[in-house]
Parts: structure tokens; C-alpha cells; sequence
């Protein structure tokens, strides 16, 4: 019995940074609408300063005035960032807010390793909480009970700044409605920038708190972004009490799930966010409308299918593709192959976000599953290649036909962190499930066929299967299906009035798209000869995303172009830099800022532009006048 | 003048909505902004106040060009805004929506309490602590209003203050605008409804399809039944 009230108070002191974190991401997108995935890049280097500055001071002053400052400092960050890059892009759709705010992560990741090394760094003890006090032969960290005690008090003084100070009120309103706010003479600016530094600075002393309990270390921000999203998904974004409750329940869970299933603990959480979604699918304590925000932005010009010039152009691309292995050596046709592959991966989101207006921000998890379908089926079955190949991507397809039933209840923002959270449990079953998976040894040795195994062979298979799925996609885009698709994305609401089964649809599609995903991910395994959990992990999926995005969402295969030149110039950067986080994180950043409106949208403006100048006189904005929103 | 609109253009993307539209309020004046629905008259408020992305112009308010500044700013100068639609906080009670509104005091503009509003809307004071979702739209409507008084605005834009109140509910509404203008706030309101603006105002703008087609006193426009019968429905 101790035992189990020992582990609960765990779970509970647990929960406390996870609250921090988790209020401080819903107050931030309460005001500003930005769900801010640099979140848990705070929550780190509040956690790396104070880890300098208690090794640097000393004493019960040194170590609680460290963690204070090290979250005020992090809030100064904060600040920073909010002033020159967020306010850059309130006005964009949110998929480039997720995703500007993601290159933030990349590029913070190289950068606390930059500045404090690769190695686990292990923190100061909180002076006065050093000792375990015993129950019942159980021991308890006194640590623990202050974070314990320390959840509820920051719930109060968080219910107290919100209720009873102008600022709180300020807040509440502008949460409701912005624009009004602003015409009461408010100025929005720096109330926004002060909401995100209140946010920052939770995220950060979450951080700060946890480093008597835990190592510091480079990965924490993303596990911890992970679990915020899974708490604000099953507590409702917007509600501090939500994030109170929910972070306590994950907390628990993860603590009893370690008794239930020691490998995949994680698997319980998934159960009750599932639970949660289909009975509220706004959260238990959010509320219906604000999930009803749809991923705007996809303004989109009428698509039709290629004129037979085009045709003719793609069919001539790809033949001068297909003869590649006549000039070019090994190495080259392995990087063909691999962008080939990609090429099937991108082209696959890029349905599912253009078509189908439903942004994923883990879609490598299905690219995963179809890689170790097939490891389990040439291995564990040892079936022959052919066969592997056409039966490994069930396996994203089963995933996403799981998954995707959750996802398709929701929408924008919501959609996007519940892909994600689903993709990062499937990587951590890869990761935990040692026994079946390998773990972080991965499955080697799924080599291919000898009739594929020469690289001009495998060259021209994934070079013909990219090809096949491609028109396949196309032709599915023009089919009675693609534009029932296009209505459930144009207006959930209108399309349903015409007898679409919209839910029906989006998940149709969505499982199509994982399973092409999938196709992608058998190659891959076959082309790599082994299956690792970074196959589906999350760096994966942001590639996958960015590479839609460059190649414009906005139209119809810019997946495919997309593919070519990201994972071209990704393969070459990562051969010329150990940083490549970080470049890779700036570019992103500067495609957000620079394009807040995607490239296509950037070249539809500058289009425009053209047009409204030419006749004289017609010009818009003889004096224009500066919006104040 | 206190306030003078000069050539205001507005746009919502490619719809052209305002067509050089003019117009000046005296100090202290009451002026009502005529027109029939989807005229104009929110869009002229909105593009006064800088909710419109894309207008040109000139705005001078109390000599200032404002026409370049944001919003909160305008504002702040003393240009008060009630927007139609009664677009109160409902998540926040009656008090807590006057504190947003809130604003320092200013010297050549009347002083408005919570108390004094307390009585100018007596409604309102006995739901202080009553979220505003749970009030009916008469009382909402009040309290967009009390809310913007609430900033001591010089000039204030009431947008329709009578759409879909009750007969006796419009009479309060008419004696408290009437108090408004007796303490010396300037006033511009938009209007279909005649009688209402009959009863308020000094004088008077018809808007149409986002031009101004007339403006002069309320004697003028009543001896021009023409003009009221091609542009108002009565
Ligand atoms: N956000 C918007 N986007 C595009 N068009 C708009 C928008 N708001 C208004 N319009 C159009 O602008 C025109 C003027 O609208 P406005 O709301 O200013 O009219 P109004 O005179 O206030 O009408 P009402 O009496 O119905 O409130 C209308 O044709 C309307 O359809
Ligand atoms: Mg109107």
C-alpha cells in the first residue's frame, strides 16, 4: 500500500513542471493564438542557466535565487524572440506558426550543445530539500513534496494574477476578442509580448525546477513539448485549470502505466487521450469553439489536371531521371534512390495538407511503421522481398487508420500536436519495446533482393514506385473523392450540409496518406538495410513538412519538387556541417519570415503587384495606410 | 472641427467598399451617419478607427491627422468606439468589461465613473458581477457603451445603438446619448432608423453604397423627401 502512495506522490511532484510548462503554452495561445513549439526549447535552457548558475553560486540563496533568475532570464529571451520573429507572424496561417517556431527548437538544440556540451549534466541538490523523509519504510524525496505543494500554489498565484489585476483582465479579454480590445485603446503589442514572457517564464522555471530531480540534457525539450501538447490536447489549450488537472492525470498514469506495461508505459496515456477526444473533443476543460479554428491561409487558385504539354514534360523528367545509372556512380544513385523515396514521403503529406487542408506534424510515423513492417516481415518472417514490400506498409496503414479516426476529429492546431503526440508514442514503443523493436539498436540486415540489389536496380524501383504514387495522388485529386476532400477543407460545415460525410473523408485520406507513407518507408528500410526509431521521430516529419512547404502547398505537386531540393541540400549540408540543427533551423525560420505567407502566396503577391501597376491610376493604396492589427 | 473625414477609401480585399467619403463633426455635435444595410456606415466607423487594413484618407481628429496611426493609439486620443454587433466580453463580468475600457482622465473631455454610469445605466449596476454572456441585448448593449465611456472619450462612434432593442429600451437609450451629448461629448452615430436619429441629432449624412449622397441639418432632410425616400427605408 506505501508503495502505491509513494509512487502517487511521485506522479504528483512530477506533474508540477509539467503544469508549469503546459499553463504557460495555453495562456500564450489564449492571447496570441500561436501554439508555440519553441515551448519546451524554453523549458531547456531554463534548466541549462540554472544549472550554471547553482553550480556557480552556492547556498540556499544561490541555488533558489539561480532557478528565479534563470527563468527571468529565459523570459528576457522570450521577449526577444516574441518581438522579432513572432510578431513577424501573427498574421500567418498557423501551420508556418508551428513550424517558425519549431526552427526555433532546431536551432536552440545546437545551441545548448554548442554552449554546454553533448553530456548529461547533473544538477545541485535544493539546499533544505536534500533528505527523503520515510513513509511507512518508503522513502520520499522532500524535494518532491515541495513541487507537490508547489502545483497548487502557482495555480493560485496564476488564478490570482488572472482574476484580480488589470493585466489578468486585459488578458481574459483580449483572449475572447483582440480586435476589440485594441479599440478600447489597449495597446496589443506589448500586451502580447508580456503574455508570452509570462509563459516563457513558466516553461522555464518548469525547467529550472526539475534539476535536483533529473540529468540536463539536449533531448528534454522535445519530450517535454511532447507531453505539454498531450496535457493542453486532454485538458483543453486555453485553461490553466485544464492544464492543472490534465497534467496531474498524465503524470499519474505515466507513474502507474511503469507498473502496468514497464516497456510502454506511454500507451496508457494514449488510451485516455483517445477516451478524452471522442467524449470532448475540445478538452475537458476547453471550450467547443476554439477548436473549430481551421487552418487558414490555403487560399487556393482552381487546380486542373496537367495539359498534355505538361504531361508530355513530366513523362520526358522522367526519363531523363531514369537514366541516371548510366552516368552517374554508386554514391549518386544511393542518393537518387534516397530522394526518390522522399519524393513518395513528401508527396504523401502533401496530399493530405493540400487536399485535405490537415497539417500532420508526425507523418513519419506511418513512413516508420512501413519501414519496420517490413524489417518484421523479412526478418521475424524472413519473407521475400516482394512480398515485404507489398505487405510492410499495412502496418502504416493500420497506424494510420488507428490514429487517424482520433486526428480527423480535430482540426488546425489541434490536429497538428495530436499527429504529433501520436507520432512520438510510436517512436517511444519503437524506442521501449526493446524486445520486438530492437530499441535503439534497430533491426539490421533487411537487405534486398538480388534482383534489386545492385543500386542502378534499386535506383529504378523507387524511381518507378515514386512515379506510380505520384500519378496515383494526381489522379486521386481529380476523382470524385478529391473534391468531396477540397470541401470538407474549403468549409467543414457546408459540405456536411451537402450530405458529405466529412469525418469519413479526412480519415479515408488520411489513411491513404499514411499508407503511401508507408510505401516510402519499405523502401527506405530495404535502401538502408536496417530500421532505426529515427525513422519515425519527429526531426523526420518537420523534413517531410518543410519540404511541402517549399514546394508550395498551394499547388498540386509541389510535394515532388519540394523533396528534390530539400533532401538534396540536406544531404549535402549535413556533409559539410556538424550543425546542421541549426542551419537547418535558421532556414526554416527564414522561410517563415521572409515568405509569413508561403512561397506560392509570396509569388501570387508579387504577381499582383505587377498587374496593379500597369495601368496608371488604378493603383490601390495611393497613401496607404498602416493596419493597426 | 473635431472631427474631419476627407476622401476615405476603403477596400476589403478586392471589394471596393468606401468611395470618397467626406464628412465633419463639430464640437459637441451629435451627427447620425443614414444609410440602408450594407451602405457603409460600419466600415466608415471601422476605417475611422483603423480596423480596416486597406483605406486611404485623411482623418483629422482635434486637429491631429490620425489617419496613419494604429488603433489603440486613436483611441487614445479620445475617439471613442461602440461597435454594432454589442461585441462585450461574455466571459467577463459587467465590471471587468468597464475595466478593459478603462482609461486615464482627460482634460477637455467629461470624467465617466463606474458610479456615474451606474446611474446613467441604472441596468448595469444592479449585475455588476454578472458575466456579460448572461445579459439580455438591451443590457448588452448598454454596457458597449458604458464600456467605451469608460475611456472618457472626446467623440465617440455609436454603430446602430437601436438595432433590435425594444421601445423602451430604444428611450433609454435615446436619453442616455442625449446626457452624453449634454455633458459634451461629440457624437456620431449610424442609424436606419429615422425616427431614432430624429430624436438625437443635430445633423445628418446619408450613405449609399459607400458614398455620401447628402448631408446637411435635419430640417434640410426633411424638407428633401425625395432624398430620404430614395436612400432610407422607412
Ligand atoms: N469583412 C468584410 N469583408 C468583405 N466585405 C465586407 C466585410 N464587411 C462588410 N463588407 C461589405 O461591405 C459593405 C458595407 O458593409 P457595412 O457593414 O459597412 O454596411 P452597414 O451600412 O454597416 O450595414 P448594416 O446596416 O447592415 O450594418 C457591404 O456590402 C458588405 O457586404
Ligand atoms: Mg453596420
Amino acid at each position: 500500500m506505501a508503495f502505491y502512495v509513494v509512487q502517487f506522490l511521485t506522479g504528483l511532484a512530477s506533474a508540477a513542471s509539467l503544469f508549469l510548462v503546459a499553463s504557460g503554452l495555453s495562456i500564450i495561445f489564449g492571447v496570441t493564438r500561436i501554439v508555440n513549439f519553441a515551448h519546451g526549447a524554453f523549458y531547456m535552457i531554463g534548466a541549462y542557466i540554472a544549472f550554471t548558475l547553482t553550480e556557480r553560486f552556492s547556498g540556499a540563496f544561490g541555488f533558489w535565487g539561480g532557478v528565479v533568475v534563470a527563468a527571468l532570464a529565459v523570459a528576457l529571451i522570450g521577449v526577444l524572440v516574441e518581438m522579432v520573429l513572432l510578431r513577424r507572424i501573427y498574421h500567418a496561417p498557423e501551420l508556418f506558426q508551428l513550424l517558425g517556431t519549431f526552427g526555433l527548437t532546431l536551432m536552440v538544440e545546437d545551441l545548448v550543445v554548442l554552449i554546454w556540451g553533448p553530456d548529461d549534466l547533473v544538477g545541485r541538490r535544493a539546499p533544505g530539500f536534500k533528505g527523503a523523509v520515510d513513509f511507512f519504510g518508503q522513502n520520499i524525496p522532500s524535494y518532491d513534496l515541495f513541487l507537490i505543494a508547489l502545483g497548487p500554489v502557482v495555480l493560485g498565484v496564476l488564478w490570482l494574477l488572472f482574476q484580480r489585476t488589470r493585466w489578468g483582465v486585459l488578458v481574459r479579454a483580449a483572449t475572447q476578442d483582440r480586435d476589440m480590445v485594441a479599440a478600447l485603446g489597449v495597446n496589443q503589442k506589448w500586451l502580447f509580448t508580456s503574455v508570452f514572457a509570462v509563459g516563457v517564464f513558466l516553461a522555464a522555471l518548469g525547467g529550472a525546477l526539475q534539476i535536483p530531480r533529473d540529468a540536463v540534457h539536449h533531448a528534454m525539450d522535445l519530450r517535454i513539448i511532447v507531453e505539454v501538447f498531450v496535457v493542453v490536447v486532454i485538458g483543453g489549450l486555453g485553461s490553466i485549470v485544464g492544464a492543472f488537472v490534465a497534467a496531474v492525470l498524465v503524470s499519474e498514469l505515466n507513474a502507474f502505466g511503469i507498473l502496468i506495461f514497464p516497456k510502454i508505459s506511454i500507451i496508457l496515456v494514449f488510451l485516455v487521450m483517445a477516451v478524452v477526444l471522442i467524449v470532448r473533443p475540445w478538452g475537458l476543460f476547453g471550450k467547443p469553439e476554439a477548436a473549430a479554428r481551421k487552418t487558414p491561409g490555403l487560399t487556393v487558385n482552381p487546380w486542373r489536371p496537367l495539359t498534355s504539354n505538361e504531361r508530355l514534360a513530366a513523362l520526358a523528367a522522367l526519363v531523363i531521371a531514369a537514366t541516371l545509372p548510366l552516368f552517374a556512380g554508386n554514391y549518386a544513385l544511393t542518393v537518387g534512390s534516397e530522394i526518390a523515396i522522399f519524393v513518395i514521403f513528401a508527396v504523401s503529406l502533401h496530399f493530405l495538407m493540400s487536399v485535405g487542408g490537415l497539417a500532420s506534424f508526425g507523418h513519419a510515423a506511418y513512413f516508420g511503421l512501413g519501414a519496420y513492417g517490413v524489417a518484421f516481415l523479412a526478418k521475424m518472417a524472413g519473407l521475400p522481398m516482394i512480398v515485404c514490400l507489398l505487405l510492410g506498409p499495412l502496418l502504416g496503414c493500420m497506424g494510420a487508420a488507428v490514429f487517424g479516426f482520433f486526428a480527423v476529429q480535430l482540426s488546425g492546431v489541434y490536429f497538428a500536436m495530436l499527429t504529433l503526440a501520436f507520432a512520438q508514442i510510436v517512436w517511444s514503443i519503437a524506442f521501449q519495446w526493446v524486445s520486438v523493436t530492437g530499441g535503439d539498436n534497430g533491426i539490421l540486415g533487411v537487405w534486398p533482393a538480388s534482383w534489386a540489389a545492385s543500386p542502378s536496380h534499386f535506383y529504378w524501383l523507387a524511381l518507378g514506385v515514386a512515379a506510380l504514387v505520384t500519378v496515383t495522388l494526381r489522379i486521386m485529386v481529380f476523382s470524385p473523392f478529391g473534391y468531396a476532400l477540397r470541401a470538407t477543407r474549403d468549409s467543414l460545415l457546408r459540405s456536411e450540409a451537402v450530405g458529405i460525410n466529412a469525418k469519413r473523408i479526412q480519415w479515408t485520406a488520411f489513411v491513404i496518406a499514411g499508407t503511401t507513407a508507408g510505401i516510402g518507408g519499405a523502401l527506405f528500410a530495404y535502401l538502408k538495410g536496417s530500421v532505426f526509431p529515427d525513422n519515425l521521430g519527429i526531426s523526420l516529419s518537420v523534413d517531410a513538412l518543410v519540404m511541402v512547404l517549399l514546394g508550395g502547398v498551394e499547388t498540386v505537386s509541389g510535394g515532388v519538387i519540394g523533396a528534390i531540393v530539400y533532401k538534396a541540400l540536406n544531404i549535402w549540408l549535413v556533409s559539410q556541417t556538424d550543425l546542421s540543427k541549426l542551419v537547418l533551423g535558421g532556414f526554416i525560420v527564414l522561410i517563415v519570415v521572409v515568405f509569413p505567407k508561403g512561397i506560392v502566396g509570396m509569388l501570387e503577391m508579387l504577381a499582383q503587384r505587377r498587374r496593379k501597376s500597369s495601368p496608371p491610376g488604378s493603383s490601390l493604396l495611393a497613401k496607404p495606410i498602416e493596419s493597426a492589427e | 472641427m473635431k472631427l474631419t473625414v476627407q476622401d476615405l477609401n476603403s477596400h476589403y480585399g478586392p471589394a471596393h467598399i468606401l468611395f470618397d467619403i467626406g464628412f465633419e463633426v463639430g464640437e459637441g455635435e451629435v451627427v447620425a451617419l443614414l444609410g440602408r444595410n450594407g451602405a457603409g456606415k460600419s466600415t466608415t466607423f471601422r476605417s475611422i478607427v483603423g480596423l480596416v487594413a486597406q483605406r486611404t484618407g485623411r482623418i483629422t481628429f482635434e486637429g491631429k491627422d490620425v489617419s496613419a496611426r494604429p488603433t489603440h493609439e486613436i483611441v487614445r486620443e479620445g475617439l471613442g468606439y461602440v461597435p454594432e454587433e454589442r461585441r462585450i466580453f461574455t466571459d467577463l463580468t459587467v465590471e471587468e468589461n468597464l475595466e478593459v475600457g478603462r482609461q486615464p482622465k482627460r482634460p477637455n473631455a467629461p470624467y465617466w465613473t463606474r458610479e456615474k454610469l451606474f446611474t446613467l445605466f441604472p441596468n448595469l449596476g444592479e449585475m455588476k458581477g454578472r458575466p456579460g454572456g448572461r445579459m439580455s441585448g438591451g443590457e448588452q448593449q448598454m454596457l458597449t457603451i458604458a464600456r467605451t465611456l469608460m475611456g472618457n472619450p472626446s467623440l465617440v462612434l455609436l454603430d446602430e445603438p437601436s438595432e433590435g432593442l425594444s421601445p423602451k429600451i430604444v428611450e433609454q437609450m435615446v436619453d442616455a446619448i442625449l446626457t452624453m451629448k449634454k455633458e459634451g461629448v461629440s457624437i456620431v452615430v449610424s442609424e436606419q432608423n429615422l425616427h431614432f436619429a430624429r430624436l438625437i441629432s443635430d445633423r445628418a449624412y446619408i450613405i449609399e453604397r459607400g458614398r455620401i449622397c447628402f448631408g446637411g441639418t435635419m430640417a434640410e432632410l426633411d424638407a428633401r423627401p425625395d432624398i430620404r425616400d430614395a436612400h432610407l427605408s422607412l
